[in-house]
């Protein structure tokens, strides 16, 4: 199989990822050449396999949920790109 | 000063207990070298005024008791530190400063390490060769143009130029042993669950493992020991009975039982990687070991594999880089031009290509062609060492499938690029510990690495196993410092 050039700017969509028709096809060409590498897995046969999701295979742990770090909102918000310091800031989605 | 650099970890440390060297002589002798050694371009942040003021405060009221007492180190720049920039190789984080540190960084400073600064690497971990990092490539101290490996290129560099007594990488594909082996240092991927992931800027969560990188094997065995401890912060953190891992290091070997897998011996591998191979067995079987034939059968799905389940994780762990909280922001018209101006010009184009491939492999109507099938097939390759183990303790093998090679040089073909992991990613698929020893070298004077992996949670024996080849093989890197200025 391969993968178009609408594919392409789908999956660019969906990875929420701008791209111009030049860099779409460069990828068109690097994805479909990935995926003929990756279209080996089909030769397997692997009805009857179990997927393996981890490698721990053991169920997660309870914690308490505590508190453990304080005081740090200034820092955090210190790291917002937009030059407000007392919330983050996005574009206005609301008209 | 140039005494102090070719010390290693552990003798480095023998002088700071017996009080024959300071942190201060040490730290300066440290930094004073990685000043003439910029054109290496390993570093992204250097944090040498802080180390200096450490160490002064080491010398005046420090803990000789420490494992690392007042030992300076430069760590990949993966990991978050308090207040120090962590960029992860990447535009996208390129003025992110963390509140927290992870955990396993955190462990070196409460053994008394002083941290020198922050390594280059890969973007987001995502290469073989540093060539993907926004803040440059990083050139390898064994020859001019040459590359590190990667995607813990700027610590594999900064490692073997002496820039640092010992460093931390991660390996979600080989990113530990791959640069080890090419630039004739030590790597060692723990067992998945080992060392805490808390903290450290996640790539594919069920592959990546943070583990040491040095100059011998008991300095891999000195850092595990400071490294690999339980931590409720990681949900898949397991809680292990952890070894004495430096203190129990022995170099008898008599009766292990080794496996040579055959699907090693790939098509194409060079004659040079072929004899490095059949001389570390040859050694082995010198040193008492047994050595038995054994077949991985699905090793060659190993990498489609992988290249399905690591880009899937990485286009979820991504996700949450959008310009709002944290790190570059571009704006758009929109809050969704914003989103997609933001990660188009954040990051590089192995990263999109990535994060492409894993959105697609999860989207509607293909996950189970891709996804689940790539889930059943790391089912089969665990299956596979799970019942090689039966008749052996450990596994030798070269770490990959080719020495060092040259910038630019396999950057237009991602597959060709891929193929150096060949060796390296069936481990990770498998969450068994591996490590890599420097050899030999090729006919360019460039290091070769053989690699060893073994039973999940026993580092010791795989350690040991190392001690004992490295004792015989006495590798040399013998470079000629060609970068200082």
């Amino acid at each position: 199989m391969s993968i178009d050039l609408k594919t392409i700017k789908h999956i660019a969509k969906l990875s929420r990822i701008s791209i111009d028709d030049k860099k779409a096809k460069e990828l068109e060409k690097d994805l479909n050449s990935i995926f003929e590498f990756i279209e080996a897995l089909n030769k397997v046969d692997t009805k009857k396999v179990d997927p393996l999701t981890s490698i721990a295979e053991t169920s997660l742990k309870l914690r308490g949920d505590e508190v453990k770090t304080k005081n740090i909102r200034e820092q955090i918000l210190k790291n917002s790109p937009d030059e407000n310091k007392d919330f983050f800031v996005v574009p206005k989605v609301v008209e | 000063m140039s005494d102090i650099i070719n010390l290693t970890l552990s003798a480095l440390i023998d002088k700071i207990k017996n009080k024959e060297l300071s942190s201060q002589e040490i730290t300066n002798a440290y930094i004073a070298r990685a000043e003439k050694s910029k054109d290496l371009n390993t570093y992204i942040t250097t944090d040498f005024e802080n180390a200096i003021e450490k160490a002064k405060k080491f010398d005046e009221k420090g803990n000789f008791d420490y494992k690392l007492p007042g030992v300076p180190l430069a760590v990949k720049d993966l990991f978050c530190t308090n207040n120090l920039k962590t960029t992860a190789g990447s535009k996208i984080l390129s003025n992110f400063i963390p509140s927290y540190e992870s955990t396993v960084t955190q462990h070196l400073w409460d053994e008394g390490a002083i941290l020198l600064g922050k390594l280059n690497c890969d973007e987001f971990a995502m290469g073989s060769s540093n060539e993907t990092s926004f803040f440059g490539n990083v050139e390898s101290p064994v020859g001019k143009k040459v590359v590190p490996g990667g995607s813990s290129g700027g610590s594999a560099s900064a490692l073997a130029a002496k820039l640092t007594p010992a460093t931390i990488g991660t390996d979600t594909g080989g990113s530990i042993r791959q640069p080890a082996s090419f630039t004739g240092t030590v790597g060692l991927k723990p067992t998945y669950g080992s060392c805490s992931r808390y903290g450290i800027v996640a790539f594919a969560s069920s592959l990546d493992q943070a583990g040491p990188m040095t100059q011998d094997v008991s300095d891999a065995a000195l850092m595990l020991d400071v490294i690999s401890k339980y931590d409720t912060k990681d949900s898949t953190s397991v809680n292990f009975k952890r070894g004495d891992y430096f203190k129990s290091l022995s170099s008898n070997i008599k009766g292990k039982k080794i496996g040579i897998p055959k699907e090693y011996r790939v098509d194409g591998m060079p004659k040079e990687i072929e004899s490095l191979w059949q001389d570390g067995i040859t050694l082995l079987k010198k040193l008492g070991a047994k050595i038995i034939d054994i077949s991985l059968p699905h090793t060659k799905y190993a990498l489609p594999a992988y290249y399905i389940v690591a880009p899937a994780e990485a286009s979820s762990n991504l996700a949450r880089y959008d310009g709002v909280k944290y790190g570059y922001r571009s704006e758009g018209e929109n809050l969704i031009s914003m989103y997609e101006n933001t990660r188009s010009e954040g990051f590089g184009d192995e990263v999109k290509r990535r994060i492409m491939i894993g959105t697609y492999v999860l989207s509607s109507g293909y996950y189970d062609a891709y996804y689940l099938k790539a889930q059943k097939i790391r089912r089969l390759i665990k299956n596979d060492f799970d019942e090689a183990y039966k008749s052996v303790d450990a596994i030798l093998t070269p770490s990959t499938p080719s020495s060092a090679f040259k910038i630019g040089d396999k950057t237009d073909d991602p597959v060709s690029m891929y193929l150096n992991d060949i060796f390296t990613v069936p481990v990770n698929l498998s969450g068994l510990p591996a490590i890599s020893i420097p050899a030999g070298k090729d006919k360019n004077n460039y290091p070769l690495g053989l690699q060893l992996i073994g039973k999940a949670f026993e580092e010791q024996n795989l350690l040991n196993i190392s001690y004992s080849m490295e004792k015989e093989l006495s590798f040399k890197n013998n470079l000629q410092d060609w970068w200082i200025k």
